[in-house]
């Protein structure tokens, strides 16, 4: 079986990590599954978690109340799930369902922040690698509200 | 002169309709006479109903069939939505087949990547048939289709049967969806990093909303696919469809003659202008 060191090298998001940061990152990580239908995090919730998917697909979601969920985006192998952790206040901005078996790599955000604010190094490196997924998320949002499959009126 | 069969509608009849989506519906109309039976995929014909007008609409159906030709049409306006309307056994004008195909012989021995939004399926679908029907000509074929919601997944069916084929790997994405949907949920263009072809040996066609090809093209080319081996399916409002009038002039393209289907290098610069 693989070690968590070896797990959260592979992982893409920390991929060609330098060793003593992945030594770093590794001290605050531990191996997660959820089941279908467990959630991950709810929106309003303390982003003290981020998640790597190793295997499955989690399902991020906006509640309207009363009604049903809306699901915005679904991330599999390879993924990070959440974001909010990096920036203050840390709160989650929806919720995350696992929709099928997930198994993931959890990181604590409070530790990971603290080694990051200690070695701005490292701290350069994760937000490196944080920054392109930001960027792509908000290049989807931006076509998913442009509705490119609507009425062309509308 | 072209041929008058070229400039006269055809009378012919609907043979049969099926409904798709909400506002989607399939004709089998008749072929017409036989020389104009034959069409290469990613070819239109313009389609007339009798005292409300003609539009151009692409060909969804198989290639290889002789005796009737399909339509996928999205009720949008005056015309298409009459074309929705029309029960079985009226007749309707059509005339075609026009413009350029899809370059399914020149792609032989490369992979595929068939990149789908909404109703751009229909246009794609002809080049489904046909390479199935002949697929050892061609190497690895990717589906990837984006539309809406689950609920405007069209050709439902047909999706599932092709995603249980070994030789063919399906994609679909919606851009939202309930919390029933076990399936993807994200854009294209975000999707295209993922598919994991081989840059150096595939050749992609691209049919959808011109925002999402052109998105799409920009991920393919990031990904390292040469200009000239990505190939997109344009629209413009036409007229003659015959090259004459001007109407679907797009920069110095016709695109109901030198299209619809165009490699990328040909448009490159003409995409994000705002209106030409
Ligand atoms: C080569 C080619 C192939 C085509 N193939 C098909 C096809 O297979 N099936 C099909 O349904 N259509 C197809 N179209 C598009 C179709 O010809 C147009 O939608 C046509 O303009 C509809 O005419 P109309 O009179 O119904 O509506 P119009 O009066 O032309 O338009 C009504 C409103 O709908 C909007 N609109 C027009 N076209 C679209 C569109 N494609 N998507 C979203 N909104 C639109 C317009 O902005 C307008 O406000 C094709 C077009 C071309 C150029
Ligand atoms: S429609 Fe007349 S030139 Fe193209």
């Amino acid at each position: 079986m693989k070690d968590i060191a070896q797990l959260v090298g592979e992982h893409p998001f920390f991929q060609g990590l330098d060793p003593s940061f992945c030594q770093l990152v590794c001290g605050c990580a531990r191996n997660v599954r959820f089941e279908p239908g467990e959630y991950l995090f709810h929106e309003g919730g303390d982003a003290d978690q981020l998640y790597l998917i190793r295997h499955g697909r989690v399902a991020l979601e906006i509640a309207v109340p009363g009604k049903w969920s809306l699901s915005f985006q679904t991330l599999q192998d390879g993924d990070l799930v959440g974001v909010s952790w990096a920036v203050p206040p840390y709160h989650w901005a929806y919720d995350a369902r696992a929709i099928e078996l997930t198994r993931a790599i959890a990181v604590d955000a409070r530790c990971l922040r603290q080694k990051c604010d200690a070695d701005p190094a490292l701290g350069y490196e994760v937000l490196q690698r944080l920054l392109p997924i930001l960027i792509s998320r908000l290049q989807a949002t931006r076509l998913q509200i442009l509705d490119v499959y609507g009425d062309r009126d509308q | 002169m072209p041929p008058p069969d070229f400039m006269m509608p055809m009378p012919v009849k609907v043979m049969q309709r099926r409904q798709e989506l909400a506002t989607t519906w399939t004709l089998d109309v008749e072929t017409g006479p036989d020389e104009l039976a034959a069409f290469t995929p990613g070819q239109f014909n313009m389609l007339y109903v009798f005292g409300v007008g003609e539009i151009p609409v692409s060909f969804s159906g198989d290639p290889a069939g002789r005796d009737r030709h399909c339509f996928t049409v999205r009720a949008v306006g005056p015309v298409s939505r009459a074309l929705t309307e029309l029960p079985i056994a009226a007749s309707l004008g059509k005339r075609g087949p026009y413009g350029t195909g899809w370059p399914l012989a020149a792609a032989e021995g490369a992979d595929l990547a068939l990149i789908a939004g909404g109703l751009g399926l229909a246009p794609l679908r002809p080049v489904l048939y046909h390479v199935l029907r002949y697929r050892q000509r061609y190497g690895r074929i990717t589906l990837l289709y984006g539309t809406r919601s689950p609920s405007d997944i069209l050709f439902r069916d047909e999706l599932d049967g092709w995603r249980r084929r070994q030789d063919l790997e399906v994609r679909v994405t919606v851009d939202h969806a309930g919390s029933e949907w076990p399936g993807q949920v994200g854009v294209v263009p975000a999707l295209v990093p993922t598919l994991g072809f081989d840059a150096s040996n595939t050749v992609a066609f691209l049919c959808g909303p011109e925002v999402m090809m052109r998105l799409t093209a920009s991920a393919l080319l990031d990904a390292g696919l040469a200009p000239a081996g990505i190939y997109l399916s344009m629209e413009r409002n036409m007229k003659c469809a015959l090259g004459h009038c001007g109407h679907c002039q797009f920069g110095g393209v016709f695109v109901c003659k030198d299209g619809p289907v165009l490699p990328y290098p040909r448009l490159r610069g003409l995409l994000s202008l705002q209106e030409l």
